[in-house]
């Protein structure tokens, strides 16, 4: 009934996701070619124009929703909210990923070293961890319903944690001197970059909702495909069976 | 039909508790692992990390607290695998004990081992590592009980969710091990601290993180564990 | 071989009663309109093929699941009713739901303490006791032989004298000895006025209790009266019929 629609949605061209890629497409040009370079960083700087705007979409945005549509499912019970938040994990663990392997691109030539405790890298290094546990959760239970309330419990705690992994790494970083990073703060760029920040921000939150939107339909249209094949086998049984009170 | 009142949430976590760990007095095997990995765990850093190069002082909080935390995983296992073998766990659920009083229960059993596990390691930490133990035993202890009770409310909600899932054994230390380290570093920070000598007042912002650690998810995973159990 | 067991006292008060009772996993539909009554010191032997609901039925009843939609009242509460439901029922399954390592006397006074029962651990030797199993009452479970296991499973579940006993194929795993220290339990109960709930594919033992009968099929019943006068055999084609159809 529904999935001969459903898959006519999924050969449909995903305009959100070419816009999307298009936009992503000319902010890397206008990084590339049409952004000053910056005096004190170096060309290197310009990792900061797909890392920044990343973490914080990532982990705000993407864990962020993990954790409400989690609650909310605990609240609710409806299980379009469950797949609000396994997409949103696996959309945000890519964005959190990229974040990871970009710092050390970035801090290398700039800091001399890979790694450093730095408060935000620490923590996206937290939530990536809490993102792949989530998705390893998800992959080990088979019956909807546990899985659901498994990965809604894991999100809502992981959200719990954040502020802790802040505390912490703040405390540490107080008592133990650390090289002090150089990085532009938002405000006090230049009007050029500031476009170029804008600019990249707007194309990744378009890239992470259409990246959302078409994880969401595919975990729909399997869902669908699965209720249409339990409801064939017991709805011939059923017919034969007749309610007696 | 007799006359009864079934125990209150306390009574009911005492009783579960009680029997959690006679069972585990009955078998012994989880606790002697636990104990036995501290130990070989211990010689294994001793080696690993020369303590004639860098201080005993400096190493020994870190290991004493990397140890706490895995041989505890060890300990969280047996948890619910008792409850999974024959269904037990159904026949609790069926009874007029509350939840909460089931996870509070567990989570009281899990306590008492992993302490039981600590008293044992710690002394063998001091020993190997030449540590002034007897100066510091009692703010040690102290925060052994602090970084205990956060381990076990989240190691007993993670385990309860393990249990019923293909991986249990892998998926609860990549579960849990993310929630640790509110707990291990300002255990370990405070116990450096104290084993240099200053005063107990310079751990305390470190032991403020800790409480606050313990009072937040002890509430939160109590409030969550019902939602890990079918209905 | 005794007939039909009297039916109770026509103003017995009902102990069990559902009412448009429906529970579904997700989007799979295990009990599908269920409506019937139990009253005091009746039995109804439930039949019916694997797959059914009948399962899911007493887990419906002894507080383990909760209705998706409809009434079911044990002893006048209205499920989920919390602790006040939950005592009065004993439930058996053919999991034992025991610990190994204690031995059968732990196991059993550890459910007498649950239920509140006064002075459990003599209530505990009684029920041991009914299922002809004293001798055993300090060797671990897991010396016990699979039958003895399941008396030990058994004494467990009607140790708090249940107004309420549900079975679920209780007689799997019981010899001869077993299965008569079980049918006199039953009927012992039934007589002190507790209503029974009999899911068995045992026919004859079935039968020799049950005051009603049901046949379930795709969470409904489709066969559901008072016991009468009907022999085994008699039944057994009734059942394959319906089952058939």
């Amino acid at each position: 009934m529904t999935s001969s629609n459903r898959i006519a949605d999924r050969d449909r061209f995903d305009w959100l996701l070419a816009a999307a890629v298009v936009a992503m497409v000319a902010t890397f040009a206008r990084v590339i070619y049409f952004t000053p370079i910056e005096a004190r960083q170096g060309a290197a700087q310009k990792i900061f124009y797909l890392h920044a705007p990343s973490a914080f979409i990532g982990l705000y945005v993407g864990f962020g929703l993990v954790a409400l549509a989690g609650a909310l499912y605990l609240w609710l019970r409806d299980e379009r909210l469950d797949r609000i938040a396994a997409s949103s994990a696996e959309v945000g663990v890519v964005f959190t990923t990229v974040v990871l392997l970009t710092g050390p691109m970035w801090g290398k030539p700039i800091w001399g070293t890979w790694w450093t405790w730095d408060a935000r890298l620490t923590l996206t290094l937290f939530i990536w961890f809490v993102f792949v546990g989530y998705l390893i959760l998800r992959g080990a239970i088979e019956d909807p319903a546990t899985r659901a309330r498994y990965s809604a419990v894991l999100g809502v705690l992981g959200a719990l944690l954040v502020p802790f992994i802040h505390l912490s790494v703040y405390l540490f970083r107080t008592l133990h001197p650390m090289p002090i990073l150089l990085k532009p703060g938002r405000p006090s760029l230049p009007s050029d970059m500031l476009a170029t920040f804008a600019m990249s921000f707007i194309s990744l939150s378009l890239l992470f909702v259409a990246l959302l939107r078409a994880r969401y339909r595919l975990a729909e249209t399997r869902d669908a495909l699965e209720a249409e094949d339990s409801a064939d086998v017991s709805s011939v049984a059923s017919l034969h069976a007749q309610p007696v009170r | 039909m007799s006359v009864r009142r079934p125990p209150g949430t306390l009574a009911a976590a005492a009783l579960i508790a009680r029997k959690d760990l006679a069972i585990e007095f009955r078998t012994r095997s989880a606790f002697l692992a636990a104990l036995t990995f501290s130990l070989i765990a211990i010689v294994i850093f001793f080696f690993a990390w020369d303590a004639t190069a860098v201080g005993a002082v400096d190493l020994a909080p870190g290991v004493l607290w990397v140890i706490f935390t895995f041989s505890g995983l060890l300990g969280l296992h047996r948890s619910f695998g008792v409850e999974e073998a024959d269904r037990a766990i159904d026949a609790l659920l069926a009874s007029p004990v509350d939840r909460e009083a089931v996870f509070l229960g567990k989570a009281l059993a899990n306590l008492a081992f992993v302490l039981g596990v600590q008293a044992v390691a710690i002394p063998a930490v001091a020993l190997f590592y030449n540590l002034p133990l007897t100066r510091v035993i009692a703010p040690l202890a102290g925060i052994a009980v602090l970084a205990a009770i956060g381990l076990v409310s989240v190691g007993t909600l993670f385990s309860a969710m393990a249990s019923n899932t293909r991986l249990a054994e892998l998926l609860l230390p990549v579960l849990a091990l993310p929630f640790f380290v509110p707990i291990v570093l300002p255990a370990a920070q405070s116990t450096a601290r104290l084993l240099s000598g200053r005063p107990v007042v310079e751990a305390m912002s470190w032991l403020r993180i800790l409480i606050a650690f313990d009072i937040v998810f002890v509430v939160a995973c109590a409030l969550a564990f019902p939602f890990t159990l079918e209905d | 071989m005794p007939l039909a067991a009297e039916l109770a006292a026509p103003n017995a008060p009902t102990a069990i009663e559902a009412i448009g009772l429906m529970r579904s996993f997700g989007r799979r539909v295990a009990i599908r309109d269920l409506t019937f009554q139990i009253r005091d010191g009746e039995c109804l032997a439930l039949f019916g093929p694997n797959g059914a609901g009948k399962t899911t039925l007493l887990r419906v009843l002894a507080g383990l699941l909760r209705p998706t939609r409809g009434t079911a009242r044990v002893a006048g509460v209205d499920l989920p009713g919390g602790a006040d439901a939950r005592a009065v029922v004993g439930l058996i399954s053919h999991q034992t739901m025991l610990y190994a390592a204690l031995t059968a006397l732990e196991n059993v006074e550890f459910s007498a303490r649950l239920y509140g029962v006064p002075d459990p651990r003599a209530a505990a030797v009684r029920a041991l006791d009914r299922m002809r199993l004293a001798e055993r009452a300090d060797s671990p479970v897991r010396s016990l032989s699979r039958g003895m296991q399941q008396r030990v499973s058994i004494a467990r579940a009607i140790v708090h004298d249940p107004r309420v006993v549900l079975l679920d194929e209780p007689y799997t795993g019981l010899d001869e000895g077993g299965a008569s220290a079980l049918s006199d339990a039953l009927q012992s109960s039934r007589s002190a006025g507790a209503a029974l709930v009999l899911v068995t594919h045992h026919l004859s033992e079935g039968l020799a209790l049950a005051t009603h009968t049901a046949i379930m099929r795709d969470g409904l019943f489709v066969q559901y009266e008072a016991r009468g006068t009907l022999g085994v055999d008699a039944y057994r084609d009734l059942y394959r019929d319906a089952v058939a159809r």
